[in-house]
């Protein structure tokens, strides 16, 4: 996994409430066997005409926007099916952090395995981060994970909270099962312990 | 006296392996199932660190989300699907895991696969790389959907590292009123609390109709708890369960079946233990439900109105219920029983066991389906199917005009043939009405095994009474 430190990027908003990861990548494209490739298929029917051409009015086609690192969206981001394909779709098309007041516990989760950095952040640091987002190409962004702390394009720094593990892991781009592994013995322990007590 | 426990509380600290000083704790997985979508590229991740399947006895596979619902002599036509299927078959046989082909008479949905086979037991902590897993908590287990790094993260550890969910609790006092369903119940909890409401949280259903539910009405139930955004949803295990899982293929055997009930029978909140919060409804308030936008919180009545963004004061509320309405190509006020359907689907992980089939089948007998209409029937596994036969629901289903198919996910998440045409709209016994989830451009109502049945029959939406 990648290390996340410090990310520096234009913010695509899309102020959205409760995006679905059907939304993210709908289910017809879950059909590959692979990790990579997906990103060509986000936000597919926001993303295109039935054509296929680009639809203008979605951010990420937007030429301010088509580069962004950064998305700025709206509360409970990521429910709905427990698919990984969504954060490894959004990664896939460049996107490294998402920026919401709240997310589905899922999504929450599985984004952090990759190596993706999702904030959540209060309403009003919200709304000014939303209005900064909208400004377009000139208005950067840049997040500082070890800091724990937004940069706004004025200047103005917004503090975030994380949990400290998973900040560690995304630092360090630390593979879970590996760190699991090292406690082998005490899966072990457990195994006999259950084993003992549980006869069926 | 020992500190007072709620049923998560005591089957999180029963299977705590190691817990790290920031709280995240190392939790053993009793019971792993896996399917073809999440779980190739956890298989792939195994191969290319040399890592195997550490507990091969407790990992149960079965492909569901691709399979066809039709004839399935020649195979699967869609070459992507067959890949699919085809790498669970070989990743099975390679890591030596079990698994239910798609001719085998106990392929189904997975959520239904494994409280069949006594896979799903009390007390347990069960996975599956698919959020709709919460519906083994019915069985009072510990179930979660979890992503395909986590798939890959119990294959090769037997545990996964979590923190504590806090603790909810629902309850729906009162006796059930005659014809409404465990899908309204949950429904109806949902549009309460929001498909939000429950982030964070392990639900508890309680209270007497919650309580006199069937195994299969509290499948339902706790399947969707993942739409109220709680990962896990419980019911206290108690006779009906034990009743459910006796001489199930995966079941205790005798002698260890009392031990094994003796201590399901310790799976209870303690009285005196506190939740983090509680809601409270009362049976005789839920009526029949129906869903009118794109997600499973936008739902009302049978006998209401589909709302008017007018009447929203939140501004992101009001965007997204105008983004709905435009989608289900829906105007505000109209009443719900004037929208027309193209299809019906009477299916998917929460409502395909054989309570469901019978309930549809009770609408649908002696009745024809409207012109211009259809309605697909998919069992939720071969076994439910065989026995929906033996009581001759397939004769009434297809004598009505619905077509009886082979058991899978099917128009749920449309990965197979089965999915709605763009503007088609259906009434649907599945679990979420997303944009596209049917299909793209598809429009789903969210509705019970019976409503959909009577939805077919009277080509709009409708309260089973209102049929001639």
């Amino acid at each position: 996994m990648d290390k996340f430190g410090k990310l520096t990027s234009v913010a695509a908003p899309l102020p959205l409430i409760n995006i679905d990861t059907d939304m993210i990548i709908p289910a017809r494209f879950l059909k590959t066997i692979k990790r990579t490739g997906l990103g060509a298929d986000l936000f597919s029917t926001l993303r295109f005409n039935e054509d296929g051409s680009d639809r203008d009015d979605f951010v990420l086609n937007q030429p301010a926007y088509k580069n962004a690192e950064i998305l700025v969206t709206g509360e409970n981001f990521g429910c709905g099916s427990s698919r990984e394909h969504a954060p490894w779709a959004l990664m896939d098309f460049g996107i490294k952090c998402v920026i919401a007041p709240s997310f589905a516990d899922i999504f929450y989760n599985n984004s952090f395995k990759n190596g993706m950095l999702l904030i959540k952040l209060p309403p009003e640091d919200m709304t000014k981060l939303m209005d900064d987002a909208e400004r377009g190409a000139n208005a950067t962004v840049t997040v500082d994970l070890e800091a724990q702390e937004i940069t706004g394009p004025d200047g103005g720094v917004i503090k975030f909270e994380i949990n400290a593990f998973k900040k560690h892991c995304l630092l360090n781009g630390l593979d879970d099962i590996g760190l699991t592994l090292q406690k082998d013995d005490k899966i072990d322990d457990f195994e006999a312990r259950q084993k003992a007590i549980q006869l069926w | 006296m020992s500190e007072a426990k709620t049923l998560y509380d005591k089957i999180w600290d029963a299977h705590i392996v190691d817990e790290q000083v920031d709280g995240t704790c190392l939790v053993y997985i009793d019971r792993h199932l896996v399917h073809e979508v999440t779980s190739p590229q956890a298989f792939e991740g195994l191969r290319n660190s040399g890592r195997k399947v550490r507990r091969t006895d407790k990992t149960l596979a079965v492909a569901d989300h691709n399979v066809p619902t039709t004839d399935r002599s020649a195979g699967i036509e869609n070459e992507e699907s067959r890949i699919q299927v085809e790498a669970l078959e070989k990743n099975c046989a390679d890591f030596d895991i079990e698994l239910y082909s798609m001719d085998d008479i106990r392929q189904g949905i997975c959520h239904v696969v494994g409280p069949e086979q006594g896979f799903t037991l009390p007390g347990t902590t069960l996975v599956c790389g698919d959020s709709h897993t919460a519906t083994h908590g019915a069985f009072g287990a510990m179930a979660f959907g979890i992503g395909t790094s986590e798939v890959e993260h119990v294959l090769a550890t037997q545990t996964l590292l979590l923190t504590k969910c806090r603790n909810m609790r629902v309850t729906v006092n009162g006796e059930l009123p005659l014809g409404i369903t465990a899908k309204d119940m949950i429904l109806a909890v949902i549009g309460k609390i929001g498909t939000a409401g429950g982030n964070g949280a392990a639900i508890e259903f309680t209270g007497e109709a919650f309580q006199s539910l069937s195994m299969e009405g509290r499948m339902t139930v706790c399947n969707m708890t993942i739409e109220g955004g709680a990962r896990v949803g419980l019911f206290a295990p108690d006779e009906t369960t034990f009743e459910y899982l006796k001489g199930r293929p995966k079941s205790p055997k005798a002698g260890a079946w009392e031990t094994a009930v003796e201590y399901w029978k310790t799976l209870k909140t303690d009285e005196r233990a506190v939740f983090d919060e509680e809601i409270i409804m009362d049976a005789a308030d839920i009526k029949p439900q129906v869903t009118w936008g794109t997600s499973p919180e936008d739902v009302t009545t049978i006998d209401g109105h589909v709302p008017n963004p007018a009447d929203e004061t939140d501004k992101n509320r009001r965007h997204k219920m105008e983004r709905s309405l435009e989608y289900m190509g829906l105007e505000a006020d109209m009443a719900m029983k004037d929208i027309k359907i193209d299809t019906a689907f009477i299916g998917s992980c929460t409502n395909s066991r054989l309570e469901d089939m019978r309930a549809a089948a009770a609408v649908a007998k002696g009745r024809k389906i409207a012109d211009g209409v259809r309605a697909l029937v998919v069992p939720g596994s071969g076994l439910i199917k065989e026995l929906a036969e033996q009581e001759g629901l397939d004769k009434i289903f297809t004598e009505a005009g619905f077509e009886w198919r082979e058991a899978g996910c099917s128009m749920c998440l449309a990965m197979n043939a089965d999915k709605l045409v763009p503007g088609e709209r259906s009434a649907s016994t599945s679990n979420r009405n997303f944009e596209g989830r049917q299909g793209p451009g598809g429009r789903t109502h969210l509705v019970s095994p019976a409503m959909a049945a009577a939805a077919a029959i009277a080509g709009h939406l409708t309260d089973v009474s209102d049929l001639d």
